[in-house]
């Protein structure tokens, strides 16, 4: 399936776009699509968090991800 | 509680003003009205900061600021809550947050302001960027 990936902050400046399309296998989750895109993109094991958002909420940990959802990358918040 | 009367969120690109922020807490049963009103620096760790671009996921933020003022409606007995953020490009001396809480007594008001503010810096996605005179760093991003 093919995701696509909103991004924000820092991980904008890493990956170089506002929004990715990348392809996971069917029945992939969160933590796997963190994994992967770490392996993609290594710079982003330099970061304090990266957690993933699913149609506007946190994911959870086993979330299963659709090729329907939103998806966004959220690096550390620094609202305030 | 009625959501729509007593919790107002702003997410906007408009310069922030203190006074409707404070205005849609006012409530007859409220005793003291706490104010939280986040400005920007002039410096971090002895670097000049020139401006601040804060960047926001637009709508899981106002959700997120949502669901803070019902966590602090939920833990403290507030009349009202406003939770009023700005985005985009600021300069030193501007407001970034201002966030204003009513309660019967000023105790609560304290707490549960401090809390919200607590917390939105850990909950909320917004992000800034400090630019510096000799560079730029989006804040918090690493270790």
């Amino acid at each position: 399936m093919e995701l696509n990936i909103l991004l924000f902050g820092i991980t904008k400046d890493i990956i170089g776009q506002q929004k990715l399309r990348y392809k996971m296998p069917a029945g992939a989750t969160v933590p796997d699509l963190v994994e992967q895109l770490k392996k993609s993109y290594p710079e982003l094991h330099d970061l304090d968090s990266v957690l993933v958002a699913v149609n506007n909420e946190y994911g959870q940990k086993q979330q299963e991800l659709r090729e329907s959802d939103e998806i966004a990358l959220i690096p550390p918040v620094s609202g305030g | 509680m009625n959501s729509d009367d007593t919790i107002s969120i702003l997410l906007t690109d408009e310069p922030l003003q203190v006074d409707p922020a404070i205005r849609s807490v006012q409530a007859e049963g409220a005793g003291a009205i706490d104010v939280f009103i986040g400005t920007v620096r002039n410096n971090t760790q002895r670097r000049t900061v020139t401006r601040l671009d804060f960047e926001a996921y637009d709508p899981m933020a106002v959700k997120e600021m949502k669901k803070l003022a019902v966590r602090a409606c939920e833990q403290w007995p507030v009349e009202k809550i406003a939770i009023h953020h700005r985005k985009g490009t600021l300069y030193v001396g501007d407001i970034a947050v201002v966030i204003a809480v009513s309660t019967p007594h000023r105790q609560a008001a304290f707490e549960a302001c401090k809390f919200t503010i607590d917390t939105l810096k850990q909950t909320v996605p917004i992000w800034k960027k400090e630019i510096f005179d000799d560079g730029e760093v989006w804040v918090s991003a690493h270790p």
